[in-house]
């Protein structure tokens, strides 16, 4: 009984240790000196230098903070076009009475199967052809499929969302003379808030984490995002980048890693009720 | 504003004036029509130009020889040429389809187990549950980026952190990310490793068993295994095989960290080439768009496959409460 009352707490600790170490390595391995880096499997610098983090930072022609920037300003207007799109699309399969409604819902799931990989070679040419990749704002394949709520995710999410909203205030709002647009404008997009709050969130760590695509995309070094940036890294490869590697990649984790702090049990719960992942 | 919405979980309805009423709601006299295809046009819109155009487009290229870099007027009809070429004369399209094979039949099946296994840790309420539970899904999170392939291939590297502690135990270690027949491996760590998320989905179905299953068992004599196995798991078989459809999907696209560790070329002897980095590296490296089209027709005609056989078996093993098994 109390050799099982210990086990638990004990096999957790034993396993946090496990699946932290990874992170906090890196983090402490981003203040250890060159030589130091790879040697040292204590997560603490024998001398503490944040070198790196200056070296790496400088360390292409183009400042780091630069990919960082590029990064934030692909996340964030992704994260207005997902949310604004999605919820438009939500609220007509939700709410609204329409021919074909169905056949149209069972297209949108089918599309939340749809590998992306399977689109990229096709949409590449297309966007190719329009003169959208290589020019001198080649974020445009990145955006302009957000704009379109082609994420069919946070449709479902929203949909699923909207389905709790009772369908009375709708009534009531419409009893007052509000029509599909008023109901939208006034009932809907205000207590939509909590999944929008999900969705931008989401819409955020994924694009920043993302790299398939802007790998596709973007061929300018100055265009690069922070993870495309990264791999310029491994080219080098050379042993003395590894530093200031790590520490570009501690920050290009940050970001994710405080939404992770600030919204942790919403992110949690979000994925257990609607299966979205991580 | 974000600290107060947070608190709230996203599917939760928020408890208007009128929830507890009836459902009853009053005839509507007329349709939506055209609202309706208002707020979906920015939706079928995209439907049609990113998806549908896309996809026919592909199946187009994928029986030419098209490389992008040229004008359309120098593109040819191959016929099936690249079906045959990709079957029958690409060495490397059939490793990369065995690689993806073993990522992804090696990788989910481990990663669903830790993930159940940690979840039935954590489904006892106690002090700091909610802290361990946020601490595993952590790596799922950072999921796949590049950033987290970088440490975990140093790791594994011959000065790496794992090597050091297998000389704690007087093992000598070596460039595991170097080998071939370890690569891969690092690789499914990896994957396992980011267990967090299937997690949480096991955690939010274990709450749905009834406890008194679990006492009536008791009484019937089951001990904690018994009970696990038959209680836990067919209860939760509908959890089991929405993790297992959606991993397998997930495993199947495997790339950044393959990406990663051979800087893009599906080394060491081409171990990590997984079928998302041959489908690149003949699109973007070599300029064979037709080819990678129909690459990508015979992905997602294997996804499908795949997600088929699936669900076929589920018809054995998932069992829903509602009695209709």
């Amino acid at each position: 009984m109390t050799l099982q009352r210990l086990g638990r707490p004990a096999v957790l600790v034993l396993l946090s240790v496990i699946v932290l170490y990874p992170l906090v390595w890196m983090l402490g391995s981003s203040f250890k000196a060159p030589d130091e880096v790879l040697n040292n499997m204590s997560v603490f610098p024998q001398t503490f230098t944040p070198g790196n983090y200056t070296d790496g930072w400088g360390h292409f022609d183009v400042a780091f903070g630069r990919f960082f920037f590029n990064s934030a300003m692909v996340a964030g207007l992704t994260v207005v076009a997902n949310c604004i799109s999605c919820l438009l699309a939500a609220y007509a399969f939700a709410r609204l009475k329409f021919r074909l409604r169905g056949f149209w819902f069972a297209i949108m799931i089918g599309t939340l199967l749809l590998p992306g990989h399977v689109l990229i070679v096709p949409q590449f040419v297309m966007f190719k052809t329009f003169g959208w990749v290589g020019g001198d704002w080649p974020y445009a394949p990145l955006i302009v499929p957000q704009l379109l709520a082609t994420e069919a995710f946070f449709v479902f999410l929203m949909v699923q969302f909207m389905r709790g909203v009772p369908r009375e205030l709708d009534d009531a709002a419409k009893i007052d003379g509000c029509t599909a647009y008023g109901v939208f404008r006034h009932v809907i997009l205000p207590l939509s808030r909590p999944a929008l709050v999900s969705t931008a969130i989401f819409s955020f760590i994924w694009t920043w984490n993302d790299f398939f695509r802007q790998l596709v995309y973007l061929s300018d070094l100055e265009k690069y995002t922070a993870p495309v940036a990264l791999t310029l890294f491994i080219d080098s490869s050379g042993q003395s980048a590894v530093g200031p590697m790590f520490a570009m990649s501690v920050l290009s984790l940050l970001p994710v890693f405080l939404f992770f702090v600030a919204f942790q049990r919403m992110l949690v719960e979000g994925i257990n009720t609607t299966g979205l992942k991580g | 504003m974000a600290t107060t919405t947070a608190r709230q979980t996203p599917t939760r309805p928020p408890a208007g004036p009128a929830a507890s009423q009836r459902r009853g709601r009053p005839a509507r006299h007329k349709s939506d029509g055209a609202a309706g295809y208002i707020f979906l046009s920015p939706w079928l819109l995209g439907l049609l130009t990113i998806t549908a155009v896309p996809m026919l487009m592909s199946l187009y290229l994928s029986f030419t020889n098209y490389d992008v870099l040229s004008d359309w007027e120098s593109m040819e009809w191959v016929g099936l040429d690249n079906y045959r070429t990709m079957f029958t004369e690409d060495p490397s399209f059939w490793h990369a389809v065995r690689v993806t094979l073993v990522f992804a039949l090696v990788a989910t099946p481990l990663k669903l187990a830790a993930a159940l296994g940690v979840a039935l840790l954590l489904n006892r309420s106690f002090r700091g549950a909610g802290i361990f539970r946020g601490l595993f899904y952590l790596p799922s999170l950072l999921g796949g980026s590049v950033a987290l392939a970088i440490v975990w291939v140093n790791m594994f590297n011959r000065d790496g952190a794992f090597n050091s502690f297998l000389g704690w135990f007087g093992i000598e270690g070596k460039a595991w990310v170097n080998d071939p027949d370890f690569a891969l491996g690092t690789l499914i760590l990896l994957a396992v490793w980011q267990f967090g998320a299937p997690m949480v989905i096991f955690l939010a179905g274990l709450k749905q068993v009834p406890l008194e299953l679990y006492e009536a068992a008791s009484v019937d004599g089951a001990g904690t295994v018994r009970k696990f196995f038959a209680v836990t798991l067919p209860i939760l078989s509908p959890v089991i095989f929405f993790n297992l459809v959606l991993e397998t999907i997930n495993g199947f696209q495997g790339f950044t960290s393959a990406f990663v560790l051979s800087n893009g070329t599906g080394g060491p002897v081409d171990s990590t080439l997984m079928y998302t980095l041959h489908l690149y590296i003949k699109g973007w490296n070599e300029y064979q768009m037709g080819y990678a089209s129909a690459m990508a027709w015979v992905f997602l005609l294997s996804i499908g496959l795949v997600t088929a056989v699936i669900f076929r078996t589920g018809k054995f093993w998932v069992h829903y409460s509602d009695g209709e098994d």
